[in-house]
Parts: structure tokens; C-alpha cells; sequence
């Protein structure tokens, strides 16, 4: 017993060492959907330049523009388009990513106007009835204030966010899934990677075409799905010799694979 | 255990036996309901996880964002969190309510003073601890996303549950112990190591429980502090993804990531069995160390 | 004289750790501040106490009202408590007056294990099980009783535990002494044990609510994150955490103050009340020593 103590004190001494020169680090903050893509491309990155290294963090979108703006990061990830005051930042686009309205597998209802989705999210239209469903209340799920997709939804509708009215909010995309997942009568928007991931291995859920329009990485690379959004590096005027070869690593094809695998679609061919 | 002395056959009333009944099943019931929802909570992790655990996924490097691969640099990093977060928070915890239990007048305004913020500290809310831990460790000390700022977030988080648990433990202790070390001569520094420490650590060990498990469930603090890297640290200055929040990430980030995210969960349930054992062992031995045994 | 010395430095140490415990708070507190300045300074306060909804980032009408929140906050933390208490305090007793060792063991082991439970995987078992099952009785499941009902699974070892160190506690002679009067095993609890560990219980109380209003990741996941004063269990609610961990991410830098303010208030609030409980129940002052 005392040796063991002995020999977890030293490993724990050793473990306060010094930390590494600054010169050859890079942190990257930003949106947790881009954070995943760019963790492990970072990873091949350093087993090809093993003298750098790359530290990837979340804490949302608007932390990767705040981090990039006050140099705290070397760079920024986030999931939608740079607004108004962020313009002094360069946008990099990585891939696309539509966002879709899901509804449960057993829901016979498979297509949407727009107008019956605003009717819908509006409560004007409360019973699945109305739209050739089943009969059941609609169980209206939408995404928090601020996320990427409910701006990305407001902006197809053209709702204010005053104007929803849910009958639950989430979070994060999973959140959302099993919402819909667990309940015949609900409905909620996604982002088509997530959703689409989840629905082909199992989860009892469907992807439900807009105006006709099929939710398919296909449609969202030609361009035919009307609801989008990018996932994007931003950066600021004073980026680093290490951090600009990472950020043209990232243009490559290299890392398409690593994108395709959460079923966006890499903007780089 | 107080239960022998309190056989059935000391019941001797039927009015007697019948509340004995009652409480006992009352009792036998909160246990059954607590016990059952915990093994339908185990049941769920065990199906999607337990064909993922290997030697492999326990040393293994992670890779395709968690959904192949190992956790090995994420245990390790857990553990220095954690170690971090035990090293500062035990004697910060056991020393602060050593201090109130005996050095100061209870109930004087110092006392209440830092009962009272020991207290509120206890209910700032762990998201708030997260922002608190990011804006004060991570930039103001300059410590950056690192093993080092999560573990000293938690020592806050922590703190209040080592303190106000030592404190029952102090507070609980045969009032004639204290007056018997005056009586024997004893010095106030030596009466609290050799008599009143060993006699209350069973209650500190609870606390110690406590914040044993509250540090490896925490995940929205950790993840403003510690971060999100998932390579092998080599410092606590490094940053290194906790346990939890790998297990947020693959949960409710990575599509698919559902199995990995409940083998990583039964991985961290090992870990805590694992790191109350060793505090156990640890505690029984240094009271075999002290008079009192 | 060396000894002597040894009580000094001891004295002041410990004294020095105290002071850096109780301290700690009031360098959060300003942390907060500082993160909520912005806030305060544009005047908004006023709003959080008057508005209606809680509708910041809408263009048309924003709104910045807390109140539902901070009653969603205490609706769940109460509600949470109100299971967890019983069920908590009866299986100690049981535990600890009644289980054959084998069965005490494995208790003392789950209580270990629930303790150290991750937010997330009780959330998602909560969201994945509990809420479909509430959804049958009366949509949409996602409300204030499913983040009651786990978060009440999380407090609970919290509440078991501390209540069977404060029995463990209770000297052996009274135990003894009531078996001696011939006071059945009921009588000994009701009467003699459990008040005398009431202290100690009332501790472990005052922790695990502290730790439910606290709590984000479960709440978030099956609270319904709809921001209004529930008219019944079944209404979804949405607590302050939930609030900050949904929006902080994705704030502006106005918003992100309004959610440093909304935790501040939140904190303050809740301190104030632990407070004012504290000192009714002048948890600290025994009648001992």
C-alpha cells in the first residue's frame, strides 16, 4: 500500500511539469456541431507534423467568434453565417449542413407546405387530422434562442422568434431526436446529418420533405434544399504561419471523408 | 450495525410489532424503489455498452470522434482532474470545518460568516461554475483549458459537501471525549489528530463519497475548463476531456455515438467503485496507524 | 515549547483554510458581477421582474422576464426534494436497522454508484424512458414531474447517505438503553434515533437541495424548457440553469450578460433562503459542548 502511494505521488509530481512552448500551439473554440470534424482532423494533422500541437474546444458559436475576435484562439468554429459586428473575421467554409423536419416513423404524414409548417409552428393548426394524419395533438418541439437551426428556420418561414409556439424546447439535435423519437404526434427541425445518421440506423424516426423537396445530403450539395446552413472556421487579420497551414489543411480534400461521416457535405472537392 | 441489538423478540406489544412492520416495510420499500430504478438505469447501460469494453477501449486512443477507438487518454485525464480536484478540496473542506468545530465560538459571526458562504457556495449552480471556472482559472490565472482549472473548478463544487459533512462528523462525536484529552494533558493540535480525526472519519469518508461522485458527474463545468482534447496529457497543464463530458458528447453530439457513450458510462461507474475502495483502504489504513483502531 | 508551536501553526492553518473556504463564494459572486455588469448598467433589472416571457432574442418584442424561471427553478427543486426525503431517509433506516449485512453492503455500493451517476446518462435515460411513460398518461412527457422524478434519483444517495452517517452516529448506549426498556425497534427509531440524528439529516437536506437547484444537464433534457409558471405536474417548465445552458452558447454579448445577471439573481436568491433556513434551524449551534 505504501508503495503504491509512493508511485502515484511521483506520477502525480511528474504530471506538474511545465507547459509546453506556446509557439507551436493552436487552440481552436467554437461551435460543438464543427468541433468533432476539426478534433480529429487535427489529430492527422499532428501525426504529419508532429512538432505541432492542436487543442480543440466547444463552448458554442458565439464562443468561437468571441475567442477569434480577442485572439484568445487562434481561430473560431461556428455553425451558421457571420453576422453584423463580426465582419472584421474571415469566413472559411468547410461544408454545409441542411436542416430538415423530422416527424415519428409511424406518422403517415410525409410532406409540408410552407405554410402548413408556419400554421403548425404558430399553433394555428393544432391536431394531425387537420394535415391527413392520424388524430392527435401536435407535439411541437422547437430549437433554443440563438441556435444556428432556429435561425436558419426562422429565416425559411420568416416567423419571428415571438411567434412560435411550442409545446416543448430543446437543445441539442439528439435532444430533438428522442423528443420525436418517443412520441407518435411529435414534430421538430434537425440538422439533416444528425437526423439522417440516426434514422438509418434505426431510430424510429423520418425525414419529411419540404415543398416537395426530398432532405438528402444529394439535394444540399446540389444546392436544390432551400434550408441551409455552414459550418465554418473563422479567423481574424493576425493569424499565425502555424495556424494559416492547419486552416489550408482543413480546405483540402484530406479531411472530406472525416466530414461526409456525419453526413454533411464538404464544400471542397 | 445497531440492528442486533433489536431483534424481534425485544418487540414485545402487538401494537409494538405492528409498527415494527410498517417502518420496516416502509423502509424495505424505499430501498426496493430506489435500487429498482437504479438497475433499470444499469440494465440500458449494460445492453448498449458492455459488448464495447475491452482492454482495447480502456487503453486505446480514440478516434472518428469517439465512435471507434479506446478512452485510454480520457481515464487518464479523469483521474488527474480528479486528483487535482482531492489534493485541494480535502484539506481546504476537512481543515475549514476542523476550524469551525473547534477553534471557534459556534454560532460567533466568524463562524456564521463562513458557514454561510460554504453554504452559498453550495448553491451556485454547476453551468454558473463552469463560466466562474472559465473566466477566473482559465483566464484570469492564466491557467487556459487545462486539467489543472477543472480540477480547481470542482474543488469549489466539492467543498461544501466536505465541509458541511466533517462538520456532522465533528459535531456528532461522545461529548466526553474532548474534556477526557483535556484531562489526560494533551495538547488541542494532538487531541484533534489522534482522537477526534480517527473517531470521526467514518463520517468524513461519507463526505469524501460525496465528492468523490459529485467530481466524476460533473460535466458542464468541466467542459468550459478542462476542455475537450482528447489526446494523452502529459501535465495537469494540458487540456484533457473528463470522462463526463465524453459521455455528453457522444450522447448528444455524435450521431451514433449512443453504445460508446454507455460503455464509456459503465467505464466511470468502475472508476468510482474503483476510487472509493482505494479512499477506504486508505482511511482504515491510517486509523491503524493512530492509537484508536 | 515545541508543542506549543505546533498548536499555533495548527491553529492558524486551519484558520487560513477556513478563511479561503468561506471565501471562495465571494470571489464567485464577483466573477458573476463582473460577467453581469453590462446587464445592470443598461437598466434591463427592471425587466427581469416585470416581463412577462422570456423572449430575449426576438426582434419584434423582446422580453426578459425571470420570474417563471426562477419559480420553475424552485417548483422542480421542492418537488425533487419532497420524493427524494422519504425515500431517502426510510431506506437508511432500513439499512441501517433492519438489512442482514450482505444487503447493507450492496446498498451502501448503489448509494456509492448513484452518487457518482453523470447528469447526462441519468438525463438521457430520463428522456429516453421516464418521458414517453409520462407522455402516455398526459403529453408531452417532457415536464415537471420527469425532471422532478430523476432529479430526485439523484439527490437521493446525497439525502441516504448523510442519513445513515447521522445514525451510524447515535451512540450505541441509547440504542442499548431503549432496548434495555423494552422500547421496540420502532419506538427506538421513531422516538430515539431518528431525532437525534436530525441534525445531521438536516444537512444532508440543505446539501441535496442545494444540488437540485443547482443542476443543469438533467433539467434541460426533461424539463420541456418551456418558460412559464406550470398549472399542473404534467406542464412543462424551464429553471434558470436550463435557461443559461441552452443560451450561453450561441449569446450575443448583451444576452450572454442577461444570463450572467439571471444566474447571479438566481444564486443570491437561493443563498438568501439557505440562509433564513439556516438560521431557524441554527443548524450549527448544538446544544453540546
Amino acid at each position: 500500500m505504501r508503495k503504491l502511494l509512493l508511485l502515484s505521488a511521483a506520477v502525480f509530481l511528474s504530471a506538474c511539469g511545465k507547459p509546453q512552448d506556446e509557439a507551436n500551439r493552436l487552440i481552436i473554440t467554437g461551435s460543438s456541431t464543427v468541433a468533432p470534424i476539426v478534433a480529429d482532423a487535427a489529430a492527422r494533422y499532428e501525426a504529419l507534423h508532429p512538432e505541432v500541437r492542436i487543442d480543440v474546444q466547444t463552448g458554442g458559436s458565439s464562443r468561437g467568434i468571441t475567442d477569434a475576435l480577442s485572439g484568445l484562439a487562434d481561430m473560431g468554429m461556428i455553425s451558421r453565417d457571420l453576422k453584423e459586428g463580426e465582419t472584421e473575421l474571415t469566413a472559411h467554409r468547410l461544408a454545409m449542413d441542411g436542416v430538415c423536419v423530422i416527424v415519428h416513423r409511424d406518422n403517415p404524414v410525409s410532406d409540408f407546405t410552407k405554410d402548413q409548417l408556419i400554421a403548425i409552428y404558430t399553433g394555428k393548426v393544432s391536431n394531425w387530422s387537420e394535415l391527413g394524419g392520424g388524430s392527435g395533438e401536435i407535439l411541437v418541439a422547437s430549437k433554443a434562442e440563438g441556435r444556428a437551426t432556429l435561425e436558419v428556420f426562422l429565416g425559411y418561414t420568416g416567423l419571428d422568434s415571438a411567434d412560435i409556439r411550442a409545446d416543448v424546447i430543446v437543445g441539442e439535435n439528439q435532444h430533438a431526436i428522442k423528443t420525436v423519437a418517443g412520441n407518435v404526434n411529435a414534430i421538430a427541425y434537425v440538422s439533416i446529418g444528425a437526423a439522417g445518421s440516426e434514422s438509418e440506423s434505426g431510430t424510429p424516426i423520418k425525414l419529411v420533405s419540404c415543398e416537395g423537396i426530398a432532405p438528402t445530403t444529394e439535394a444540399v450539395a446540389a444546392g436544390t434544399f432551400p434550408i441551409t446552413r455552414p459550418l465554418q472556421i473563422v479567423t481574424d487579420a493576425e493569424t499565425s504561419e502555424v495556424a494559416t497551414a492547419f486552416l489550408n489543411y482543413l480546405k483540402t480534400p484530406a479531411i472530406n471523408d472525416l466530414i461526409e461521416t456525419h453526413l454533411y457535405v464538404p464544400v471542397a472537392h | 450495525m445497531a440492528s442486533s441489538f433489536l431483534t424481534p423478540s425485544t418487540t414485545k406489544t402487538r401494537r409494538a410489532q405492528i409498527g415494527d412492520w410498517l417502518i420496516g416495510g416502509a423502509g424495505a420499500l424505499a430501498s426496493f424503489v430506489t435500487l429498482g430504478a437504479l438497475t433499470w438505469l444499469l440494465f440500458d447501460l449494460i445492453r448498449l455498452g458492455l459488448p464495447h469494453l475491452s482492454f482495447e477501449f480502456l487503453t486505446g486512443d480514440m478516434k472518428s470522434a469517439g465512435r471507434e477507438g479506446g478512452i485510454g487518454p480520457i481515464i487518464i485525464s479523469t483521474l488527474l482532474i480528479l486528483g487535482c480536484c482531492l489534493l485541494s478540496a480535502i484539506p481546504l473542506g476537512v481543515g475549514c470545518a476542523l476550524w469551525l468545530s473547534e477553534y471557534v465560538q459556534r454560532g460567533s459571526r466568524v463562524a456564521r460568516a463562513i458557514t454561510g458562504g460554504v453554504d452559498l457556495l453550495a448553491s451556485v449552480p454547476s453551468i454558473v461554475f463552469g463560466l466562474f471556472g472559465m473566466t477566473f482559472f482559465c483566464q484570469f490565472l492564466g491557467l487556459g483549458f487545462s486539467i489543472l482549472s477543472g480540477g480547481l473548478t470542482l474543488t469549489c463544487m466539492v467543498l461544501p459537501i466536505l465541509v458541511r459533512t466533517t462538520l456532522s462528523a465533528m459535531n456528532a462525536l461522545p461529548p466526553d471525549l474532548r474534556p477526557a484529552a483535556g484531562a489526560l494533558g494533551l495538547t488541542k493540535a494532538t487531541m484533534l489528530g489522534q482522537i477526534l480525526l480517527p473517531a470521526a472519519l467514518p463520517g468524513i469518508m461519507i463526505g469524501i463519497t460525496l465528492g468523490v461522485g459529485r467530481a466524476l458527474a460533473e460535466t458542464a463545468a468541466l467542459l468550459f475548463t478542462s476542455g475537450y482534447a482528447t489526446r494523452w496529457p502529459e501535465t495537469i497543464h494540458d487540456s484533457g476531456r473528463a470522462i463526463s463530458v465524453h459521455i455528453y458528447d457522444l450522447a448528444m453530439n455524435i450521431p451514433n455515438g449512443g453504445e460508446k457513450a454507455s460503455a464509456s458510462a459503465l467505464v466511470l461507474l468502475l472508476m468510482i467503485f474503483a476510487v472509493n475502495l482505494v479512499a477506504t483502504l486508505l482511511a482504515d489504513r491510517w486509523l491503524k496507524t493512530r492509537s484508536l483502531s | 515549547m515545541c508543542r506549543l508551536r505546533i498548536d499555533w501553526l495548527v491553529r492558524h492553518l486551519l484558520g487560513v483554510l477556513a478563511v479561503v473556504a468561506g471565501g471562495l463564494v465571494v470571489v464567485v459572486i464577483f466573477s458573476l458581477l463582473q460577467g453581469a455588469w453590462p446587464a445592470i448598467n443598461s437598466g434591463l433589472l427592471g425587466h427581469f421582474f416585470s416581463d412577462p416571457n422570456w423572449q430575449p432574442g426576438s426582434v419584434r418584442d423582446p422580453q426578459y422576464g425571470l420570474v417563471p424561471m426562477l419559480a420553475g427553478s424552485f417548483l422542480v427543486t421542492v418537488a425533487a426534494a419532497l420524493i427524494a426525503t422519504p425515500l431517502g431517509v426510510a431506506g437508511a433506516v432500513f439499512h441501517h436497522f433492519y438489512a442482514p449485512r450482505q444487503i447493507a453492503k450492496w446498498n451502501l455500493r448503489a448509494m456509492e454508484l448513484l452518487a457518482g451517476m453523470p447528469a447526462v446518462v441519468l438525463g438521457f435515460w430520463g428522456l429516453t424512458v421516464v418521458v414517453p411513460a409520462i407522455a402516455r398518461i398526459e403529453p408531452p412527457g417532457q415536464s415537471l414531474l420527469a425532471a422532478a422524478l430523476v432529479l430526485a434519483l439523484m439527490i437521493l444517495p446525497i439525502i441516504a447517505l448523510t442519513t445513515q452517517a447521522a445514525l451510524a452516529a447515535v451512540p450505541l448506549s441509547q440504542v442499548q438503553a431503549a432496548a434495555g426498556l423494552g422500547i421496540g425497534r420502532a419506538g427506538t427509531i421513531l422516538k430515539i434515533a431518528l431525532p437525534m440524528a436530525r441534525r445531521g439529516i438536516g444537512a444532508g437536506v440543505l446539501l441535496a437541495l442545494a444540488r437540485a437547484i443547482g443542476e443543469t444537464l438533467v433539467v434541460v433534457m426533461l424539463c420541456g424548457n418551456i418558460a412559464q409558471i406550470p398549472g399542473s405536474l404534467f406542464d412543462p417548465i424551464r429553471p434558470v440553469t436550463s435557461t443559461i445552458a441552452l443560451e450561453m452558447g450561441y449569446a450575443t454579448a448583451s444576452h450572454k450578460s442577461l444570463l450572467y445577471a439571471a444566474g447571479l439573481i438566481l444564486v443570491l436568491v437561493v443563498g438568501l433562503l439557505v440562509g433564513w433556513l439556516s438560521f431557524r434551524k441554527n443548524l450549527d449551534h448544538d446544544a453540546v459542548n
